[in-house]
């Protein structure tokens, strides 16, 4: 019954750093059939506590319920919807490009544009790396794809607020 | 000392009178440690019916349940009565042995993923990784457990670790940064509730199981006579409001009375104290209460807004929130007589749709005329456990609960085998008060193992079988839905539950006659020890009124 707000959502999760606080939340999500697009999970400045960043599609789920089931886990410490425009959120991808002679230049200086990195070099590939905003790295994939995408790693989203206070 | 006597030190510190479990080699030193802690243990004879018992326990007394179980076999046997304690709230701390910490994940001799097991099913839980840990995770494990809104957690304890020697300091404050459960209720929102209520023409008062565990009963009731506001309860609140009180609907819901269920389905606010807007009590959801808006007040904040968009939110502890509400509410002196026309019609239904049903003419029994008899023999004065069935919804109708913690079934998660083990362990809880279960012969079956723990440690319940010969809840249900295309749901008249409880070391009974029945349950009543009774009642009756599932409320048949 809650609103669905239809926008992706950044939730930015403090936890306790105990074994099985991951479980608890990914199982927290498949039981309620929440789904998860991206989740990262990390340690903090204080090593007794852990962030885990986690997107999911607004659209799909009421938001406002999911925090407050996440509250309800006694390891979780605090939870910040991040809103975009308060935000910097990064992912890391890396492409593996099949490439040789004459495309290779043209890839390459696509990830420049893109102030990418290259990796890796064989004969016929490259292995490029990217960091940006989630529409970033699509927008860069949508750029190599036609030159023969062989695979592509994504992290999935960090996201840190803008600004003095805390996330 | 070795950590499994800073357990029992523990249990003590927490004011734990009682444990239900059972042993195995995972927990050998948590039962050695037994033998000199002067705690009482209760030897179950399946770890469900100790878990259940652990529950009948805190719902009668209103205190911490404790069940032990050893490992493997022994932990996945809780796990049913983990999920119904979850479902209905229920303060149980569940201490599970584990295999050696060696051991641990080699599928080693019974090795279960306790842990992983019960994750979904639990409020919370600890895996123990250093002997030092023990201690303080048995009283935060408490903590948890009754603060809040109550539920299970869960202890895994490996064997070697419980075993291994720690020196002891007594724990004296459970600090948890990510658990502060609001109690308090926010005065602005409780002051618009007042305002609300004061301004209503059609209010009524939903009131669940919540107002129970907050032991807010008192303080509903001076709600609900600070005006004249209708109350109904749901199945797990019954006896949070006197039956017997006017202003009682009767509860609500798939078999609630038309009454409570025309007043909601009419109503211009609602005020739902403690309840959860279970699909059982909705109905189809889309129309429930279509006309009303919501006051929403629980512990719990993800159970505002689930199902019902609240318009005035009010998180905390019932106790406290009513007792603000009332003080509002009185301030505000709004004009009773508005409540006149809402009464009227109440009344109408009340008089056109009482409970009822057709009596037998000879001496046969009907099922609803058991409860009345046993109310009427009881004096209404007992402590009633019940199982999963059409007798759970006869009880609920016909035996007028009019104080709290007397009404004891398994509501959310509607486990059949619940009653039995949970009457032995109210039993235990409330030695001094009448404790009777109200079974099927289907449901009975399901625990009826824990008769010979009754007998043995002379827990005197009494426990009187709804014979119908039949799984009657789902015969109804292919009845009424299946076109009478029965399906494995006649049992028969077997066992023989005569012979049955007199195996266990139980008394046994049979009654036959609706004539003597009054005086044939006082007979039973009055015998020492536990009694089980086949009560031989109508084969085919039904329950009555029923929303189809998925129907609106104010679609109510029969
Ligand atoms: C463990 C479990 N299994 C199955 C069910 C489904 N179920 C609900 S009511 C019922 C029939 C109960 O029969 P009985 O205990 O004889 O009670 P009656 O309805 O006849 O009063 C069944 C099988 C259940 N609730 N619990």
């Amino acid at each position: 019954m809650s609103l669905r707000s239809g926008r992706k959502h950044t939730l930015s999760i403090l936890v306790e750093n105990k074994p099985g606080v991951l479980t608890r939340i990914a199982g927290l999500f498949a039981r309620r059939g929440f789904n998860i697009d991206t989740l990262t999970v990390g340690p903090t400045d204080d090593e007794r506590i852990s962030r885990i960043t986690l997107t999911l599609d607004g659209a799909l789920h009421p938001i406002d319920q999911v925090v407050k089931q996440l509250h309800k886990l006694i390891n979780v410490l605090k939870i910040r919807d991040l809103e975009p425009t308060d935000t910097v959120a990064r992912e890391l991808a890396m492409f593996k490009v099949a490439v040789d002679g004459a495309q290779r230049a043209e890839v390459m200086q696509i990830c420049e544009i893109f102030r990418g990195k290259v990796v890796d070099v064989t004969k016929r590939s490259l292995v490029l790396e990217v960091t940006g905003t989630t529409d970033k790295i699509e927008a860069f994939e949508r750029m190599v794809r036609p030159f023969g995408l062989v695979e592509m790693m994504r992290t999935g989203e960090i996201a840190i607020s803008r600004g003095r206070g805390e996330t | 000392m070795r950590a499994v006597d800073a357990v029992m030190e523990c249990l003590k510190a927490e004011g734990v009178e009682v444990v239900f479990g059972y042993p195995g080699g995972a927990n050998l030193p948590t039962y050695d440690a037994f033998v000199d802690a002067g705690i009482r243990h209760v030897l179950v004879r399946h770890e469900q019916g100790g878990g259940h018992a652990a529950s009948g326990y805190a719902r009668a007394t209103g205190k911490v349940g404790v069940c032990l179980a050893t490992s493997g076999p022994g932990a996945t046997n809780l796990v049913t009565a983990i999920t119904d304690a979850m479902m209905d709230s229920t303060p149980v701390v569940f201490i599970t042995g584990q295999v050696r910490t060696e051991l641990l994940g080699t599928d080693g001799f019974q090795e279960a993923d306790t842990l992983g097991i019960t994750m979904p099913i639990v409020k919370h839980s600890f895996m123990i990784q250093h002997p030092l840990e023990i201690p303080r995770a048995i009283h935060e494990a408490f903590h948890i457990a009754r603060t809040g809104r109550p539920g299970p957690v869960v202890i895994d304890i490996p064997q070697d670790l419980s075993r291994a020697e720690i020196d002891y300091e007594p724990v004296t404050d459970v600090h948890l940064p990510g658990y502060q459960p609001t109690t308090e209720g926010n005065q602005k929102q409780i002051r618009q509730a007042a305002k609300a209520l004061a301004s209503a023409r059609r209010p009524v008062i939903y009131a669940g199981g919540g107002v129970i565990n907050a032991n807010a009963a008192e303080e509903l009731c001076a709600l609900a006579r600070a005006d004249r506001f209708p109350v109904t309860c749901t199945l797990m609140g019954l006896g949070a409001f006197p039956a017997p009180d006017p202003q009682w609907l009767g509860m609500l819901g798939m078999h609630g009375t038309r009454a409570a269920n025309y007043a909601i389905d009419e109503a211009d606010l609602i005020c739902c104290i403690g309840a959860r807007f279970d699909d059982r009590v909705t109905g189809k959801l889309s129309e429930f209460a279509p006309r009303a808006k919501f006051i929403h007040i629980d512990i719990d904040p993800a159970e505002i807004s689930k199902n019902v968009p609240a318009h005035i939110p009010i998180v905390g502890d019932a106790k406290n929130i009513l007792t603000k509400l009332v003080a509002e509410y009185r301030a505000l002196e709004p004009d009773r007589s508005r409540l006149e026309e809402w009464w009227q019609r109440i009344e109408t239904w009340r008089e056109r749709h009482p409970l009822a049903y057709e009596d037998s003419a000879d001496t046969e029994i009907k099922p609803q005329f058991l409860i009345q008899a046993l109310y009427e023999a009881t004096g209404g004065d007992a402590i009633v456990c019940s199982d999963v069935g059409q007798h759970q919804m006869w009880a609920a109708q016909y035996y007028h609960f009019d104080k709290p913690r007397r009404w004891i079934n398994s509501g959310g998660l509607g486990t059949m085998g619940y009653g039995l083990p949970a009457a032995m362990g109210a039993a235990v809880g409330c030695p001094d008060q009448t404790v009777v279960c109200i079974t099927g012969d289907g449901s009975v079956q399901m625990n009826v193992q824990e008769l010979a723990t009754c007998a043995e440690d002379g827990i005197p319940i009494k426990v009187f079988i709804m014979n119908n010969g039949y799984l009657g809840m789902v015969r109804q249900w292919q009845e009424l839905f299946w076109d009478r295309r029965y399906s494995h749901v006649d049992m028969g008249r077997f066992p023989d539950f005569l012979k049955l409880a007199e195996a266990y070391g139980a008394t046994g009974m049979r009654f036959t006659d609706k004539t003597t029945l009054v005086d044939d349950i006082r007979a039973a009543l009055a015998t020492d020890g536990p009694v089980m009774v086949d009560v031989r009642v109508t084969a085919e009756e039904n329950v009555y009124p029923m929303i189809a599932p998925g129907a609106p409320a104010r679609d109510m048949v029969g």
